[in-house]
């Protein structure tokens, strides 16, 4: 985003390079999430661009069409968006209040990236549930649901858990994985009408 | 007295700086038993007594310095809420153990919070619970109707804002006013043990943390199951807050005593039958829990 802004300061141009560097810099950081290694690159060049686009995408299609999106008691769009940004704030807040050095949008950019893993789990369990309903639907929409939040933690921790004093790991990752596991749940019992 | 503050801020410091540096341990000075007439939520100004007992050398007493130089942060500034979560991990776990393990005649305050009250088990066990609570519940409901015809499985998203309704509410309210009575109660008569309101949220959290794999067990579908569970719950978390505020209130009236310690229990039966019969459907007693029922079958729900 720092580069975008630089580059943006010339109101004359309509050139499409900052859009393809963001675009290349949102990429970059996908693969990262997809191949955790201990690297700096997600908290260095933090942007929220990612975190939005995922966010968009995981309300999207956890939302029902609304002719009986009332009765059905699954969460709406508005509902998915408050609780992945409120929940990843809070998980901010808490790092830092525990006494944590990473800074407030760091983390909120960790914490979306890190819900990548869920968005392809949310993918793949739509497309297994055009096929027909039963046990084995479920089994597989499990497996995969599992090893996806397995996933989004180890992600995460791996770029989280070194801004903690080591006294204090486990309370700070701790939320993270509450934050995943409410939204592998709600990811797990989506039914279509 | 600039020597004196250097010496001592210096200390402090350590302190308040070795949680942003990883690798330095903050050494906590625990002294024996502290003197009942400490009261710990009151923020003290660097006055003239300190300096005495700084000279002195009390383990007591310096914990008391820590603890009263501690909030002395304006709260408006984002130190004051960092001494909220001024805990490890060990301290969290053993809290959370002896939220489970009352032991008659330890207090939980004294023996575990020891004026270091935090906000974060209180915080993070409500949202754990409100989760428990409503995925359980979901759970139990579609187990319990597997097999009928007529149930069409939701996911019932609402009832989580609900039970965070409820538990955030009772976490926060019930010690809020169970504070203030005992404010007033101590204006009258003079009681040897008080509490600051945080240690009040901070034992209200705690005790609610057995409420969690209750809460998980609570989806077994057998009524006298879930019973026993609301009865072992409850007389864990009720003796827990029982033997703590007891001796806060031992010295008043009789009545009034065994009246607080009675409210306090009530509400917190409340609590758990409130939350097994909201969340939570009444199994049926010849419904059978598996996937095979015969289609014959017309089983009324008990809605």
């Amino acid at each position: 985003m720092a580069k975008a802004a630089e580059s943006s300061g010339d109101p004359g141009t309509t050139s499409p390079r900052p859009l393809m560097r963001d675009l290349k810099a949102v990429g970059k950081k996908f693969m990262h999430v997809l191949y955790p290694r201990k690297s700096n690159t997600l908290l260095r060049d933090w942007d929220l661009w990612g975190p939005l686009i995922l966010c968009v995408t995981l309300a999207l299609m956890l939302q029902r069409s609304s002719i009986d999106s009332e009765k059905d008691g699954g969460p709406q769009f508005a509902e998915v968006f408050v609780i992945v940004w409120f929940g990843a704030v809070t998980i901010t807040l808490n790092s830092k209040l525990l006494g944590g050095n990473i800074s407030f949008f760091q983390s909120l950019c960790v914490l979306g990236y890190c819900i990548l893993p869920l968005t392809v789990a949310m993918l793949v369990c739509r497309l297994v549930l055009l096929a027909e309903p039963g046990p084995i639907n479920f089994m597989v929409r499990l497996f995969v649901v599992v090893v996806m939040f397995a996933w989004s933690i180890v992600a995460s921790t791996a770029f989280l858990a070194d801004s903690q004093p080591p006294n204090r790991k486990a309370l700070a990752i701790y939320p993270v994985f509450l934050f995943y596991f409410v939204i592998s749940w709600m990811i797990l019992t989506f039914t279509p009408q | 007295m600039a020597a004196v503050d250097d010496l001592q801020f210096e200390e402090f410091g350590d302190a308040a700086t070795s949680a942003a540096n990883p690798g330095t341990t903050t050494i906590h000075i625990e002294g024996p038993s502290e003197s009942p007439t400490h009261q710990p939520g009151l923020p003290r100004g660097s006055g003239g007594e300190e300096d005495d007992e700084l000279l002195g050398n009390d383990d007591s007493d310096k914990t008391e310095l820590l603890a009263g130089q501690k909030k002395s942060s304006p709260f408006w500034t984002f130190e004051y809420y960092q001494t909220f979560f001024d805990v490890d991990t060990y301290q969290v776990f053993d809290r959370i153990k002896g939220s489970l393990l009352p032991i008659p005649g330890k207090n939980f305050v004294r023996l575990y919070i020891r004026s270091n009250p935090d906000l974060y088990g209180p915080f993070w066990i409500c949202a754990t619970l409100v989760f428990a609570i409503a995925i359980s519940g979901n759970l139990s409901n579609f187990l319990i109707h597997l097999g009928e015809k007529t149930y069409h499985y939701v996911p019932e998203f609402r009832k989580v804002s609900i039970a965070a309704t409820i538990i955030y509410a009772y976490a926060w309210l019930v010690p809020l006013a169970l504070w203030g009575f005992l404010m007033w109660r101590n204006s009258k008569v003079m009681n040897i043990v008080s509490y600051s309101f945080l240690e009040i949220v901070c034992v209200y959290g705690y005790s609610l943390f057995i409420y969690i794999p209750t809460a998980v067990l609570w989806i077994i579908p057998q009524k006298a199951v879930r019973w026993i569970l609301v009865m072992i719950a409850l007389g864990i978390s009720g003796s827990v807050l029982a033997m703590t505020f007891w001796p806060a209130v031992r010295e008043d009236n009789r009545r009034i005593a065994l009246a607080t310690i009675g409210t306090i229990v009530l509400l917190h039966t409340l609590l758990s039958v409130g939350c097994l019969a909201y969340f939570f459907d009444a199994p049926e007693m010849d419904h059978l829990p598996t996937a095979t029922v015969a289609p014959n079958q017309t089983v009324a729900t008990a809605k």
